[in-house]
């Protein structure tokens, strides 16, 4: 048996080794990015979450001017984290929609009392439908749509303080 | 040891569940067993989002159990499984569904059982030879 075919096994296991390795060291990226991104956001038309506060419609979305689509709940901790940024951005003049998933008024009520509440309108999505129908995977995640309609940018994950100026320049540009 | 014990104990899950119960068709067969055949070997070939590498069949997931509402209400309403499918995938990419398709991606999977078959009959062909020297 010539040198290099004896050798081949152990080159094999050198090679996955390494590979096992490697995808140890750097997992791979488990984030699934919704495909709706450049297209219109699918019709949906949700009850409204509270008493007081208007429900969140597809046709809604599409006034002329840009939309940033929160999707929360009052039993994600993250959002807890997420709440004094929304809070910032609404004082700054961004209109924030919120789709509440899997919850009850009584639990937002709550949250909004220690949290705040950013929102213009407020969907109620029980069965997370209209989250599916986005393509969004957890919360909180948010999109910007533009005035006609069309999801322009997906944040997956709170928004973190330096992640508002990427999020005010994908509002101006969604203009 | 009781120390780690009750910090297990205490320990809750970052990503808390919500209150609301499951959604209706989560957990239930459809009435017509047809129908419910087809739904079941949809859900086993779509990944849950939550538990990536689960199928929303095999999940605990919320979202997973959402998942499967939909898919039964979509069958249940006259839908053909391979619609619900290509919904899924036009907002989560072929990510979603465990069928492979004939993207490029996905081509060295199909030619993989090909070449591995001929470098085998390559190699049983040279023993043959082998032997054959007397």
């Amino acid at each position: 048996m010539s040198r290099a075919v004896r050798f081949a096994p152990l080159i094999l296991l050198a090679v996955l080794l390494a590979g096992l390795i490697w995808r140890l060291a750097t997992p791979a990226d488990t984030i699934v990015k919704s495909k709706l991104t450049g297209k219109p956001v699918p019709a949906f038309a949700l009850p409204a979450m509270l008493n007081g506060k208007p429900a969140l419609a597809s046709s809604d979305l599409a006034t002329g001017q840009p939309h940033l689509v929160n999707l929360f709940a009052s039993w994600c901790v993250p959002c807890i984290g997420e709440a004094p940024v929304l809070g910032a951005l609404e004082r700054n003049g961004v209109k924030i929609d919120g789709i509440a998933v899997r919850d009850r008024p009584d639990d937002v009520m709550e949250f909004f009392a220690r949290h705040g509440d950013p929102y213009e309108r407020i969907g109620s999505d029980e069965q997370s439908e209209v989250q599916i129908a986005l393509g969004s995977s957890g919360v909180p995640e948010s999109f910007v749509v533009d005035g006609r309609g069309v999801v322009r940018y997906q944040h997956i994950g709170p928004i973190e303080p330096r992640d508002v100026p990427r999020i005010l320049a994908k509002l101006e540009q969604a203009k | 040891m009781i120390a780690l014990l009750l910090a297990l104990l205490i320990a809750q899950p970052l990503l808390a569940d919500s209150n609301l119960p499951p959604a209706y068709w989560s957990d239930r067969e459809l009435p017509d067993p047809k129908q419910e055949a087809q739904a079941q070997a949809l859900m086993n070939e779509l990944r849950c989002l939550v538990c990536q590498g689960q199928s929303i069949a095999d999940s605990d997931a919320e979202l997973a159990g959402d998942m499967r509402d939909l898919v039964r209400r979509r069958i249940s309403e006259g839908e053909k499984p391979a619609a619900v499918r290509a919904w899924l995938i036009q907002r989560y990419g072929s990510w979603i569904s465990y069928r492979p398709t004939a993207e490029p991606a996905a081509w060295p999977l199909w030619l993989a059982p090909i070449g591995l078959l001929l470098v085998g009959a390559l190699l049983i062909r040279r023993r043959i030879k082998l032997k054959a020297r007397p």
